[in-house]
């Protein structure tokens, strides 16, 4: 099998799985074991990729040209296996813990469920993989659309409100600020090939490219940098394996990588870091970073928290890319995946407790650790990571951050990590003393245990996700190295 | 006799000669029925056409023998072979899903004639599209609106009257100008066809009848193309129609005059008349630049679905004029394009209207809230439709918007602001469109749409049809392009 075919087969695979689900959508066992054997074809076709990428290799397929310029094309380099790699490899695991959620909470409609989670992640590989803007732009968009079913999935008018600020903020920003900056990019260059080395330079000078690198930063309203980011917490009306993959991992981390790819492969590192005027997004993600951490700290919600934690580790990856160093860029790859692994274990900790005792909110968790060890063993793993502590994988990326900052010589940088790193704290440290060490309230509603165990096997794999990338995470730096050993 | 060689007749003869036949059927049904079959037979001779047309020929065809410019010229060229295919689709695709909204809005017993009208009105805009000749354009055009007067003044409300006196009183204005026009070119050069014309003109020269000619014609044509501010009369006759005409005329019939205006003024008069350009510059310019300002803006604060839709056609009327009146090879592509693509656009949208008023006799936004949740499929369909009109990549109307765009930027500055108003015009598409799904899929349910169920299988394949044309024009332009690039040399040729 070539590397084209494979590209193909990994776009084509989850749809293929989604007609299938929709297909045996009658008989619940066999519906769930097409979706853990699609999970597990694309988790094996993505990672066939990765010794081609880490061997220097670029495979390309080019689906059709639109029109002169406009071309429909996919291309696997260094950032796209690594966000591929990671979403194939958690849906994997997401979809066991779906199957203990979505049947431990008796959830309807289960099986539109899953035909879109598939879609999702069909257009997530499409956003991984594509070979330019255009073709990024699409594959978000339908990434937008499939997720929209998930998040409003309750359908009871809270919910279906809560959508509608999802769906309106997420299309509003990538036609009324994305699409126009796809445009004037491809004015300015004359295309929109994902380049190394960026295709802008020469093309444009002076304010326009902060205005330029502006319209892609809030029109990639994925990345929810502020002020828009208010889609994020409104997604949280999802049930909870749809915050898990798709709000911790896929749908942001397309933000995010997204901006990378925009900064590294359209702008170019070194041209952007001559242009005094695109020197704005550094602080601007700084602030995101900060404020969104202080907030987060006002929850009492805990998904509500976690999506506000979630931009503000979002931002980190922003403002690491932003700073243009060759170190932070690789921290920017690697805290996609880093928090990756230890924000879907916190999501899954959260609704692993909801299907156990139904509890939501903070001052409700006493004493949940002795009731729930595995759970709030997970939970604690990736808390720390969240802060940044050995040894988790968090750690790693933010020893590359800050890395880079110091390279840069770009005091705000490393003062928002060690400032974000004590607010971090301040709202992870106690939660995990009330649930170890405060007593339980005496009357308990529901005496009960651990949550259904295809949860408790999926929270305990991405918590050991976490430590193991601490301690094994060498080919994911050289692939990510070839990132910036291209385009210094 | 080889019948493929007759087509450019049959294109015309055979509507028209139906249509009195309908007349005197009595059933309703089978009179749908046979239109149907009719005007689908006049799209399978515009394929053909096309077909021809993109092999290489320009078509040009004498009937009964006699040569031009005695005898009377039929030709298609590539501008005419695309308006070709969009009229005769639409009004095939418009009857296909129609025959329910037909006999709800008209009445079986009334639908024979209506239908008869219908066929007219289809062989008059034909017959203007295939005319070698400037007075059969005429002659057609008349047959057309005499045709659409009859269609629009069908609709169930009372006020469907005014809007018809109203758009027959602009339409026929617009037409006696175009008579003026012609009658005084033909005093100048005594030809009528459209080729002769051009040639003829060259002796006559720069003269001030010839002058005021091209002023009557293109005032006229604008008239009838609903060009701001000659677009007053077009609103209330899209909303007040029965739902099935709206989607037809809104995807034909100002395009139709449209493509007089561009006939003439760029095919005979551009290499006659001295700094013809600057009436493009300092006229059609500015008013297609007003009309997609004051289109979009009055399509946000308007209530009513339809007439939402009609003024977002006044500002798409104005992306085609503005394509063409950049007077540049890109800019008439970029036009011939919007053409196609704006058609598409607007007739998946007003047929997911048709799906709409099977359900509901008010189309008022408030009327309509949540309707969505109950009918997703029809909802859908507009929604996508709608990004096609916006112009969001992977859509048909991305296609045109982008070539409007890259034609606007070979002009400078001039072009820069342009771009800003194409690109800020887009948004208040995204405002009009966005509200109006925002509406119908999440707005307070009422009794009305609480109870309501899905459009019929039948109109809606055929609306989805509309709309996955939408987006098979959007990742495969060939077509419109060929067509396109074959306006685009033929306009090269008449430039001085």
């Amino acid at each position: 099998m070539t590397p084209e075919t494979t590209i193909l087969l990994a776009l084509g695979v989850p749809l293929i799985g989604a007609l299938g689900i929709a297909l045996a959508g009658r008989w619940p066992n066999v519906r769930e074991t097409v979706t853990l054997v699609t999970a597990g074809a694309l988790l094996l076709i993505v990672w066939s990729l990765f010794p081609v990428i880490s061997a220097g290799g670029r495979p390309e397929v080019v689906l059709g040209e639109m029109m002169p310029g406009f071309t429909i094309a996919f291309r696997v380099e260094p950032l796209g296996m690594l966000f591929a790699g990671l979403a194939s490899l958690l849906w994997i695991v997401n979809s066991v813990y779906s199957i203990g959620y979505m049947r431990g909470n008796h959830e309807r409609h289960q099986t539109r469920f899953y035909v879109c989670f598939a879609i999702a992640l069909s257009a997530a590989m499409g956003v991984a993989f594509s070979a330019n803007l255009l073709t990024l732009f699409l594959c978000y968009e339908i990434l937008t659309v499939s997720t929209y079913p998930l998040v409003s999935h309750k359908g009871d008018p809270a919910t279906v409100r809560s959508a509608r600020v999802y769906l309106g903020i997420l299309i509003g920003t990538s036609i009324g600020l994305f699409l126009p900056a796809i445009l004037w990019t491809q004015l300015a260059a004359g295309t929109l090939e994902f380049t190394a080395g960026g295709i802008l330079e020469g093309k444009l000078t002076g304010p326009d490219v902060g205005l330029l690198l502006g319209l892609f930063a809030f029109g990639i309203g994925k990345a929810a940098l502020m002020p828009v980011h208010r889609w994020l917490p409104a997604a949280m009306v999802a049930p909870t394996p749809v915050s898990a993959l798709l709000h911790a991992v896929a749908v942001v981390k397309a933000g995010v990588f997204a901006i990378t790819k925009v900064i590294v492969y359209i702008f170019g590192v070194d041209f952007l870091a001559g242009e005094p005027s695109g020197a704005w997004l550094a602080p601007v993600a700084a602030f995101t970073i900060l404020t969104a951490s202080a907030v987060a700290l006002r929850q009492t919600n805990l998904k509500r928290m976690l999506a506000y934690s979630t931009i503000s580790q979002l931002s980190y990856i922003v403002m690491a890319a932003a700073v243009l160093k060759p170190l932070s860029e690789i921290g920017a790859a690697v805290h996609m995946m880093a928090h990756g692994f230890g924000k879907i274990t916190l999501f899954f900790a959260a609704g692993a407790i909801y299907v156990a005792s139904k509890k939501t909110e903070l001052y409700q968790l006493h004493g949940i650790g002795r009731r729930m060890p595995w759970t709030m063993t997970a939970f604690t793993i990736g808390a720390l990571s969240m802060i940044g502590v050995p040894p988790t994988a968090g750690f790693v990326s933010k020893w590359y951050i800050l890395g880079g900052s110091l390279q840069a010589g770009s005091y705000l940088a490393v003062f928002t990590l060690v400032a974000s790193t004590v607010l971090n704290a301040a709202y992870f440290l106690p939660i995990l003393y009330r649930a170890w060490l405060r007593p339980e309230a005496v009357p308990q509603k529901v005496d009960h245990g651990e949550a259904p165990w295809p949860m408790v096997v999926a929270l305990t794999a991405t918590a050991a996700l976490t430590i193991l990338f601490f301690l094994y995470n060498q080919p994911v730096i050289d692939l990510e190295s070839q990132l910036v050993g291209r385009s210094k | 006799m080889d019948l493929t060689q007759q087509m450019p007749a049959l294109q015309v003869v055979v509507p028209m000669l139906t249509a009195p036949i309908l007349v005197f059927l009595r059933d309703g049904r089978l009179s749908w029925l046979a239109a149907l079959v009719t005007s689908a037979t006049t799209f399978a001779i515009a394929v053909a056409l096309t077909r021809a047309v993109l092999g290489g020929a320009e078509i040009s065809y004498m009937m009964g023998g006699w040569a031009a410019p005695w005898g009377i010229e039929l030709r298609v060229d590539g501008l005419s072979a695309l308006l070709l295919l969009v009229v005769t689709g639409a009004s095939t695709l418009a009857l296909l899903a129609g025959r329910q909204s037909l006999e709800d809005q008209i009445g079986v017993d009334r639908l024979p004639l209506f239908m008869a009208a219908w066929l007219l009105g289809l062989a008059g805009m034909v017959g203007i599209l295939i005319a070698g000749d400037a007075f059969n354009i005429f002659v057609f055009m008349e047959i057309s609106s005499l045709a659409t007067y009859i269609l629009i003044a069908g609709g169930p409300h009372r006020r469907a009257l005014p809007a018809t006196f109203k758009y027959l009183i602009a339409g026929t204005v617009g037409a006696t100008f175009y008579l003026i026009g012609i009658g005084m070119v033909y005093m100048m050069t005594g030809t009528l066809n459209i080729a002769d014309m051009e040639l003829r003109l060259a002796d006559v020269g720069d003269t001030s009848v010839v002058f005021v000619a091209a002023g009557f014609i293109t005032i006229g044509m604008a008239l009838k193309a609903a060009i701001f501010p000659m677009h007053a009369w077009m609103p209330n006759a899209y909303t007040f129609a029965p739902h099935v005409v709206t989607a037809f005329i809104a995807a034909c019939s100002t395009k139709v005059a449209l493509y007089v205006l561009l006939r003439l003024d760029f095919f005979v008069f551009q290499k006659n008349l001295v700094d013809h350009q600057l009436q493009f510059a300092y006229l059609l310019m500015p008013l297609a630049v007003l009309g997609i300002v004051a289109g979009s803006l009055s399509a946000i604060f308007e209530r009513n679905l339809k007439r939402i839709l009609a003024f977002s056609s006044v500002a798409q009327i104005g992306y085609i004029l503005l394509g063409a009146s950049l007077i540049s090879v890109p800019g008439f592509t970029a036009s011939v394009l919007h053409f196609f693509n704006h058609a598409l656009a607007k007739l998946a949208l007003f047929l997911a209207i048709v799906c709409l008023g099977l359900r509901f006799s008010r189309l008022r936004l408030s009327d309509l809230g949540g309707v969505g949740r109950q009918m997703p499929w029809t909802l859908t369909a507009f929604a996508v439709a709608g990004l096609s009109l916006i112009g969001v990549p992977g859509t048909a109307g991305f296609i045109s918007k982008w070539a409007l765009i890259s034609a606007a930027m070979e002009h400078g500055g001039l072009g820069v602001a342009l771009v800003v108003l194409i690109v800020a015009s887009s948004l208040l598409a995204v405002v009009y469109i966005g509200r109006i799904v925002e509406q119908l899929w999440f707005g307070e349910m009422t009794a009305d749409t609480a109870a309501v169920r899905e459009a019929p299988p039948m109109v809606l394949a055929v609306t989805w049809v509309a709309v996955l044309a939408n987006i098979w024009f959007g990742f495969n332009a060939a077509v419109p392009s060929g067509l396109a690039a074959l306006a685009a040399e033929a306009f090269l040729r008449h430039l001085p």
